[in-house]
């Protein structure tokens, strides 16, 4: 397996506060990454500066053999980069095709306004929401809200894939629907890191597992072996129990 | 496609129509008043590409107007050029000034951005009043010989009224290319949210930039158009900060966003301010009832007469873009 996001100590300041410090960790491709910690621990802020709307304050991101530090965003996604926002950021007016439609035309390959309708099809179909191609973003549900997150993202034709709590606020069912596209995106070929607090979740779908804690990484590796890490469960977990049932789910 | 759009057609046929009927009847004052009307859909649609399409509110967009008729009127009094080079020259010259200026003051968002176009408007209207080329704050005038190249002034008059109309038209085809196209998709997508464009791959500070200078080109072509018509110029009339709000109340009550909506909204105000205007009672009350509709319009139909028919007419929203 070779690796395709390679992040060596990635620093953010805000003012006073250390954000992020010296965070290093590598990603193979095909891989999926849960990124869990407690509120403030600073995961979405490496999400941002991985894929540039924030500047990194030290340290280097390689991605597919090519240095891309301090990228701004539109760039990263035309060299395979997307994500998708915690708090959904749909294109309110636009029709929930138009909202793909975007997502392919800027996306890795600039595609051609026609060809970027076909993929946006395409991906509707995939996340299984080809009946809402006509509504407005602004009437979805807030669950089919985050998953156009994800099918605009899609649309972009990623090689990496950031998900920042595309769980978040959906019922089990809804959940469970979720969990079955990322497995299906990552066997399509794309890798993917995932900020997650829904830990049977995290532990149910990812290859390898980061814990960050006040911006530092306290642990990373297979799921069973990092909820019994004492430093995790300390910082998150909060009991030995809980890691045990997770370990047993 | 642009040639399967419905409102190219409606667009080609509104331009011969306003050529057509003051020709037939060689009605002079009917042609005075659909050169108002061309003026308000020029800088009605223009004004479109910033606040309808991108979602930056201009209130200095009369600025390009002004400037056009100024760098227009230097080229053919001073310096003789021909109508045609100097029109084109002055759409150029304005849009790159639009487009440097741009790429400063589109970092700024929502009110700010507001506020710097109106500094805009003050610091461009102060520059010319004390720029000796320009005629300071005197501006400039044309004589009767300036006509002779077109043939004296009676067809100079009518030349300039063509010429008028083709901006009008291209105006309107110009926001239906950019509507249609993939361009058009990314402004729209800065429009509902410019962090989600960036991370969904919009270059927005270029793009940003582009449309602000694009919005600039043709209006600036109509204001050397208009001045030359007119056969003066000065700071007063050329950079009117009422005339920019006008376009805004144009652009609200026909339906922002909307090609046909801004070409209504244009229209439609301006027949209601010169009737007003010329109405011995009305008269001076015209910004009152300009500022009560604006109000109207934003409380209970922000989407304007077009905005209104697609909530009527869902489907209509296929037809008239």
């Amino acid at each position: 397996m070779s690796v395709l996001l390679e992040a060596k100590g990635v620093t953010k300041r805000f003012g006073g506060l250390l954000a992020v410090s010296d965070v290093s960790f590598t990603l193979n491709e095909g891989e999926i990454l849960g990124l869990i910690g407690p509120n403030g621990a600073g995961k979405t802020t490496l999400f941002n500066i991985i894929n540039g709307v924030y500047g990194n304050d030290g340290g280097t991101f390689t991605f597919a053999g090519k240095d891309i530090t301090n990228w701004p965003p539109n760039k990263l996604v035309h060299a395979g980069l997307a994500r998708t926002f915690q708090v959904v950021k749909p294109l309110n007016e636009m029709t929930v095709l138009d909202n793909a439609t975007v997502g392919a035309c800027f996306g890795k390959d600039y595609e051609s306004l026609n060809a970027a309708r076909q993929t946006a099809l395409k991906v509707l179909e995939q996340v299984h929401m080809a009946e809402k191609a006509n509504v407005l973003a602004k009437h979805l549900t807030i669950a089919f809200k985050k998953r156009l997150e994800v099918a605009r993202a899609l649309a972009a034709k990623p090689k990496l894939l950031l998900l920042d709590e595309v769980l978040a606020g959906l019922n089990p069912t809804e959940v469970a629907k979720m969990l079955e596209l990322i497995r299906a995106v990552r066997d399509s070929g794309v890798s993917i890191i995932m900020i997650e607090h829904l830990m049977h979740a995290v532990m149910n779908v990812s290859d390898r597992v980061m814990v960050l804690n006040f911006g530092i990484k306290i642990a990373e590796g297979k799921p069973d072996e990092v909820v019994q890490d004492p430093a995790v469960i300390e910082a998150y977990l909060g009991s030995a129990d809980i890691a045990d049932k997770l370990r047993e789910s | 496609m642009i040639l399967r759009r419905p409102v190219l057609y409606l667009t080609l046929i509104t331009a011969a129509l306003f050529i057509y009927l003051p020709l037939r009847t060689n009605d002079v004052s009917l042609r005075e008043d659909l050169i108002l009307i061309a003026i308000s859909i020029i800088l009605a649609s223009n004004l479109n590409l910033m606040i309808g399409y991108t979602g930056y509110v201009n209130f200095g967009h009369i600025v390009f107007y002004g400037l056009g008729g100024y760098v227009g009127l230097y080229l053919t009094t001073v310096r003789h050029w021909n109508l045609y080079t100097a029109a084109l020259a002055a759409g150029i010259a304005v849009s790159i000034f639009a487009l440097v200026l741009g790429l400063g003051i589109l970092r700024l968002r929502g009110a700010y951005f507001a506020l710097a176009t109106i500094g805009i408007l003050q610091a461009v209207q102060s520059f010319v009043a004390n720029f000796d080329p320009f005629g300071r704050s005197t501006g400039m005038y044309l004589s009767f010989e300036n006509y002779a190249p077109l043939g004296g002034a009676m067809s100079a008059l009518w030349k300039t009224y063509y010429l008028l109309i083709g901006v009008m038209a291209l105006s309107m085809i110009l926001s239906l290319g950019v509507k249609i196209s993939k361009f058009g998709l990314g402004l729209f997508a800065i429009r509902e949210d410019e962090d989600a464009a960036v991370v969904l791959g919009v270059n927005t500070t270029t793009a940003k930039a582009i449309v602000y200078s694009l919005s600039a080109f043709l209006p600036a072509i109509a204001g050397t158009l208009m001045f030359y018509k007119n056969g003066m110029i000065d700071p007063s009339i050329a950079f009117e900060f009422i005339a920019s709000l006008e376009g805004i109340v144009m652009l609200m009550l026909g339906g922002k966003g909307t090609v046909v909506g801004a070409a209504l909204g244009g229209g439609m105000y301006e027949k209601l301010r010169s009737y007003l205007l010329t109405s011995p009672r009305l008269s001076n009350f015209h910004l009152v009832i300009a500022g009560g509709l604006l109000l109207l319009v934003i409380l209970f139909a922000p989407g304007g007469l077009i905005g209104w028919l697609y909530s009527l007419v869902p489907r209509s929203r296929k037809v008239i873009e």
